[in-house]
């Protein structure tokens, strides 16, 4: 392999790493299609008028289905997941997912008679980030914006927004005070998560 | 004698103003003070709040009479925000609340109604810390205050200037300043009550209240001024860890 070609290969691969920051594979179109879908499975979990139990059940499927969780999991644990093994991040993606299906599942309570509504979809930075209104029964209602990313392989979502209140950066600071109650102990953490 | 001593409490507040406060981040250097404040909010949340219905939402008091009130009370607040729209330069946020303030005061008895939400004039929500963001002054420390909760110097501030400058004040009769006041109290209490249940799951099942509510507020109010900082829009693809 000559020089050249070698020099040329390198580059080939450094704008191969570049590429999918530098460009929008997700549309807009596409990203706001997904958020249909996903308020939709959410819109009907509400009217089933299913019990808490069962809503949060179903809050976690729809977790699974539309939101890059291994990502957003491994975000909240910060640094701590830089001393973690591969088998504590392994194991910490499905305790977290119990975890938020039932903290955010259960205000899930106060949106029954409401709906969410799909406003827009624009791109921000390296995602599409896409405006929602929730409409609550006799109470006004509030945005939530969902950041979508097709970075994980699939269209999913990593973030959202409700009035301003980061997701990833509430809860990587929820996650911490959770780890630092528990002495750092990761296990104890993945363990309490669990049992939520 | 109420004007005066307003000042000495202004110009305190803003003497004790934290060096080099920054916009973004969390600037906390009274921590060790607030949390005992916080401590104390929550055993006043729980143990008034808690009384009206059990859960803490003010659920036992009829919606319809806790709506009036806080209609009442936002509408005797409203020449407050058109001065502070005015004081904003913002022509349509003041423009619209003076339609607001004169069409429910009559139209909608006193403000117990809200005719001008249904013809497409919502209330456009200030108040005199808004006018200090935008005037430049910073945020100053974080503060959380005995029963009002979470503040920052810049949002005390603005209150103490509220109080002084109520428009109402000037304008009103004395019966519309009682009954304002009175109102005001009772739409604080109701208002706190509704925001505890919104809430609740961040007191009470939080491994620290403390710091969750403050990130929440903080971040929520910031939002409302427009002065979200550019960092809270985070990448995790490009920093997997959030320390970079």
């Amino acid at each position: 392999m000559s020089h050249l070609s070698r020099r040329t290969m390198m580059i080939a691969g450094a704008s191969a790493l570049v590429l999918p920051t530098a460009g929008f594979a997700l549309s807009d179109a596409a990203a706001k299609e997904m958020v249909v879908r996903l308020v939709a499975d959410v819109n009907a979990v509400i009217s089933s008028g299913k019990s808490e139990a069962g809503m949060i059940a179903d809050f976690a499927q729809i977790l699974d289905r539309y939101a890059d969780m291994p990502t957003i999991a491994r975000y909240t644990l910060g640094a701590d997941a830089r001393r973690a093994t591969n088998a504590q991040l392994t194991a910490y993606v499905p305790a977290f997912t119990i975890y938020i299906a039932d903290k955010y599942g259960r205000r899930f309570r106060d949106f029954i008679g409401g709906a969410i509504i799909v406003k827009d979809a624009k791109a921000v930075k390296s995602w599409i980030e896409v405006e929602t209104t929730v409409e609550l029964r006799g109470r006004p209602g509030f945005r939530m914006d969902w950041h979508v990313s097709d970075r994980s392989g699939r269209n999913a979502f990593f973030n959202f927004i409700i009035e301003g209140v980061n997701m990833l950066l509430t809860e990587r600071a929820e996650v911490g005070a959770m780890l630092d109650r528990q002495r750092g102990d990761i296990d104890a953490l993945i363990a309490e998560m669990r049992a939520s | 004698m109420k004007t005066s001593l307003s000042f000495l409490v202004l110009a305190a507040v803003l003497g004790a103003c934290a060096p080099a406060p920054q916009e973004g981040g969390i600037n906390d250097p009274y921590e060790t003070t607030n949390r005992k404040v916080h401590a104390f909010n929550k055993s006043v949340d729980e143990n008034v709040f808690g009384a009206f219905g059990g859960d803490g939402t003010g659920a036992g008091i009829s919606p319809v009479l806790t709506d009036r009130v806080v209609r009442f009370a936002q509408n005797t607040g409203g020449p407050s925000l058109v001065l502070n729209g005015i004081l904003q330069g913002d022509v349509e946020g003041a423009s619209v609340n003076t339609m607001r303030f004169l069409l429910n005061t009559t139209v909608g008895v006193l403000g117990l109604f809200d005719p001008a939400a249904a013809i497409g004039l919502p209330e456009q929500d200030t108040d005199f810390g808004e006018t200090l963001a935008v005037w430049g002054v910073p945020e100053g420390a974080y503060l959380e205050l005995p029963v009002l909760g979470p503040s920052t110097e810049r949002r005390l501030a603005g209150r103490i200037i509220d109080w002084v400058i109520n428009p109402l004040d000037k304008v009103g009769t004395v019966e519309q300043k009682d009954y304002g006041t009175i109102a005001k109290i009772g739409a604080r209490v109701i208002k706190a009550g509704d925001a505890s249940g919104a809430i609740d799951s961040v007191l009470n099942d939080s491994a620290d209240s403390y710091a969750a509510l403050r990130l929440i507020y903080l971040q929520n109010r910031r939002y409302d001024l427009g002065t979200t900082p550019p960092e809270d829009a985070v990448d995790p693809y490009d920093d997997l860890y959030g320390d970079q």
